[in-house]
């Protein structure tokens, strides 16, 4: 049962957290505590590299599921209680948290993996790149015939009217509010980084701040589409994919501007369980079973290698996919965690006005 | 003459002495009485307490002081002016604990705590630590500018020496939607002149009446407090949103009468129970005359967590407000209903209660859905013809939120009408006071104890809510606990989420005292 935290109820909490996980004995060494998103994207995991990495070294995988909160990372370690040994780890929250020193040091030659074979394996200290994914808008074709074919439709009240779905965060927004406002991609961020720039994206999202449905979790947008809440909608794409393919959804992705971000695998510091986390990052890091989670989930394997041994009728699919790649806006995590604070702040005080 | 002797001392069986032996037996029930009460002591020591001193610790005790990381250049700016780019002897020392960040890593904790007062400067401490690394011998003040001429702007120094401090008002300053003058989200265009607007006239003309009522009227010591506290609060709301000379002056005004009442009101034997209320007062403005004085307000665009606050204040209140106006009547018919049908009725207040919050919660989402069934009815019933806005709005919130904090407020109110014997209604009644005329002048001043109760339980409980809101309200409904989630969870700044908490306890006792003094904690009942 989920209950009302109030401020003290908060901290209460971690230490409650913090206590539990000591109790916890050490346990032997042949478990393996993976943590990821939960949902269509961890089932797709759970296929594709915990099952056949348990089976192949006699490895007990249990599984947790988090939303990306650095702080709880950061009790277990700071407390040196980690029970967690892998962390599926988005962009952001890696780079903060390797600054924070509570990651390990990814060693590439433990690893025994050519870091130059995957895609933007030199962007980060302490993880390593797992898949690609997309931002990207969506619409039901049963609704909206013809559909929107570009991020400027998103915008444009006239063509498409009728409720958008957005996420709650000025990340990617403020992108495609400048890309529709007319500013090329290879730009937008010069354009951003501004303050020019950060008014006149607000200014373009404001001429849809009315019709907009602000989401957070990613299992939302897919739900607001079939549920007739909005028109149109942001959304990651392997969301879209999985509705289509699974529950037969008449959605359809528009890969326009589509904001190209990664998911990567980390090592909370100071955990039992490094030298067996190392070998688990290696095995689900390898082009077959990269190339399997495709078969459950449309996100871009990270290691190139893996392309070739995707099914070919998912590749289009793919984020990462030649003609994707072509309209791809890739999301600069150094921007976001120079202006982050900035402009999250400027955004929800947008939001409240 | 009587002789003292041995034999005078009552003295027990064993030839102790009865006083000493009832010490012992005394003594020995208090330890009993003490470890009974200890587990829990500790317990709310451990789990209540310690928490919050952190916090309130964390909010002014710097967690991301870097001072420690940049010892030299510390040293180094000790003896700098603030007024112009520091000399070589600060960029060599800059140099020497850059080279030691990049060394232990430490180079972007750096660029995190000065990103917080000037954007963007992060990654510009990563790419100079990261150049510096390689530069061998000085100068180095050319050098390092060229790397990143973000050191040749006094700011960046500024910025810069205030976190060098491990005692920061920063994070309080923040969520006060405050800032230095130097930092790059304090307002763009700051108006510089006085501005004499009626508001501050309307505000100097209430601190005058709250002087005057206190010193020359008949009955003013007793008002005065609240005319001039209200008067305070407004002033503070006001001078968060004004320009900085207009906020400074009025407070910096407030201050000087509230002294001057406090002063009068010690002379003045009459009016002695008012003056410590002045006496705080104008101790109050005189620190908000500081952080007026030393900080400028932030750009509006960046101007957030003062809304939030006030936000939070209202929702908690109207929630308390609409819980009362519904549960009062409810209570009054349990309470006066016969045993057996009031018994049934309160299983169904309390079956919600027994219900998990977040089924609760998500049971509204379904309800006040664009196409959920309040909307379907609506439609159907054709009183509307498009679907309402009843999800992901203040209306949302406020329903969602009542329905929960219903029975917390409806229980004491309840426990309290059981004790009031009917007999009073009657009697009054029978010597000729109407339904009414009973019910206001007899009955309902003897529920205000449970109503004090009740109201006070559901406002403070709404303060910390955090599932409902953030699943039932819209963008303008999300209250501070989502804002203190969001800083811990997301932004890794532990600082400003102290911060939120200070401010939101603070208020908190404030009002819980306001509270006390007008209705008087000491009476009331939870039954």
């Amino acid at each position: 049962m989920r209950i009302e935290l109030g401020l003290s109820g908060l901290l209460m909490a971690g230490v409650a957290a913090v206590g539990l996980s000591a109790a916890t004995p050490a346990a032997a060494e042949d478990q393996l505590n993976v943590v990821s998103w939960g949902g269509a994207y961890q089932e797709s995991q759970r296929e594709a590299f915990f099952k056949p990495f348990a089976k192949d070294t006699s490895t007990k995988i249990t599984e947790e599921e988090y939303n990306g909160e650095i702080a709880k990372i950061r009790a277990m370690v700071e407390s040196k209680s980690v029970t967690w040994d892998v962390i599926d780890i988005d962009t952001q929250t890696a780079l903060a948290a390797c600054a924070e020193g509570i990651l390990e040091t990814i060693d590439w030659k433990k690893l025994g993996l050519d870091r130059s074979k995957f895609i933007g394996g030199d962007l980060q200290d302490c993880a390593v790149p797992n898949i690609v994914y997309a931002t990207v808008i969506a619409y039901d074709t049963t609704k909206l015939n013809p559909g929107p074919t570009s991020i400027k439709d998103l915008f444009d009240l006239q063509k498409f009217p009728g409720k958008r779905g957005l996420q709650k965060n000025p990340f990617v927004n403020l992108e495609w509010a400048l890309i529709a406002d007319g500013v090329a991609i290879a730009d937008v961020y010069k354009v951003l980084g501004t303050p020019e720039g950060v008014d006149r994206a607000f200014k373009k999202l404001d001429t849809i701040k009315s019709q907009t449905v602000w989401w957070e979790a990613g299992a939302q947008p897919p739900q607001l589409l079939a549920d007739g809440q909005v028109v149109i909608t942001s959304a990651w794409n392997g969301r879209i994919f999985n509705a289509v393919q699974k529950d037969k959804k008449p959605f359809k992705i528009v890969w326009d501007a589509q904001g190209f971000d990664w998911d990567w695998w980390s090592i909370p510091k100071g955990g039992p369980r490094v030298d067996l986390a190392y070998k688990f990052i290696t095995y689900s890091s390898q082009p077959g079973p990269m190339a399997n989670q495709t078969k459950y989930i449309s996100y871009g394997p990270a290691n190139k290698d893996a392309i070739p041994n995707v099914d070919p009728d998912v590749l289009p699919n793919l984020p990462t996919a030649p003609d994707n790649m072509k309209t791809a806006l890739i999301v600069d995590p150094q921007f976001w965690a120079d202006k982050g604070e900035e402009l999250r702040t400027r955004f929800n005080a947008w939001l409240a006005q | 003459m009587v002789v003292a002797t041995s034999s005078d001392i009552v003295r027990t069986a064993d030839g102790t002495p009865l006083k000493a032996r009832l010490q012992r037996v005394e003594r020995a029930r208090k330890l009993r009485a003490v470890g009974l009460v200890l587990p829990l002591f500790l317990f709310i020591l451990i789990s209540f307490v310690r928490p919050i001193v952190a916090m309130l610790q964390n909010g002014i005790d710097d967690p991301e002081y870097i001072g420690g990381e940049l010892p030299q250049t510390m040293a180094a700016l000790a003896t700098w002016s603030g007024q112009d780019v520091p000399d070589e002897t600060v960029f060599a020392a800059l140099v020497g604990d850059l080279k030691q960040a990049q060394k232990d890593k430490s180079a972007p904790l750096i660029g995190k705590r000065l990103n917080y007062v000037l954007s963007g400067i992060r990654s510009k401490v990563i790419v100079t630590a990261r150049k510096v690394d390689k530069l061998e011998a000085g100068p180095y003040k050319e050098a390092v500018i060229a790397i990143e001429p973000a050191w040749g702007q006094t700011e960046t120094w500024l910025a810069l020496r205030q976190a060098g401090s491990r005692f920061t008002p920063l994070y309080l300053m923040t969520v006060l939607d405050r800032t230095w003058p130097y930092a790059s989200n304090a307002e763009r265009n700051p108006a510089t002149s006085m501005d004499l607007s009626p508001a501050f006239l309307i505000l100097l003309a209430g601190f005058a009446g709250a002087f005057a009522v206190c010193q020359f009227g008949s009955r003013g010591a007793g008002a005065a407090p609240y005319l001039f506290a209200g008067t305070l609060a407004v002033l503070f709301l006001i001078s968060i949103q004004q320009p900085d000379a207009f906020a400074r002056y009025g407070v910096a005004a407030a201050g000087v009468l509230a002294g001057l009442s406090c002063f009068l009101g010690y002379a003045h034997p009459a009016w002695r129970p008012a003056a410590p209320y002045f006496l705080g007062g104008a101790i109050a403005c005189l620190g908000w005359f500081v952080v007026l004085s030393t900080t400028v307000a932030v750009d509006p665009s960046q101007a957030v967590y003062m809304a939030i606050f006030v936000r939070t204040f209202w929702i908690s209140l109207l929630v308390t407000l609409t819980t009362l106006v519904l549960g009062f009547p409810v209570a009054y018919l349990l309470a006066s209903l016969p045993t057996k049908t009031s018994n049934l009725l309160m299983i169904l207040v309390l079956l919600p209660f027994w219900t998990s919050l977040l089924v609760r919660t998500t049971a509204w989402f379904v309800l006040l859905l664009d196409n959920g069934v309040i909307n379907d009815l609506l439609q159907f019933l054709h009183l509307t013809d498009h679907p309402l806005r009843l999800i992901l709005s203040r209306f949302g919130t406020v329903v969602a939120m009542t329905h929960i904090q219903l029975p917390f407020t409806l229980l004491p109110i309840y426990s309290v009408m059981k004790t009031i014997p009917p007999s009073h209604v009657r009697a009054a009644r029978s010597l000729g006071a109407g339904p009414f005329y009973a019910f206001w002048r007899v009955y309902f001043p003897q529920t205000v104890p449970g109503i004090a109760a009740g109201c006070l339980l559901t406002f403070i409980l709404s303060l910390g809510y955090y599932i409902t809101p953030a699943l039932v309200g819209g963008p303008t409904d999300q209250m501070v606990s989502g804002f203190v989630a969001l800083a811990i969870n997301q932004e890794n700044n532990w600082g400003k989420a102290s911060a939120l908490g200070t401010i939101l306890l603070v208020a908190t006792m404030i009002l819980f005292f306001v509270y006390n003094r007008l209705v008087g904690v000491d009476k009331m009942k939870f039954g």
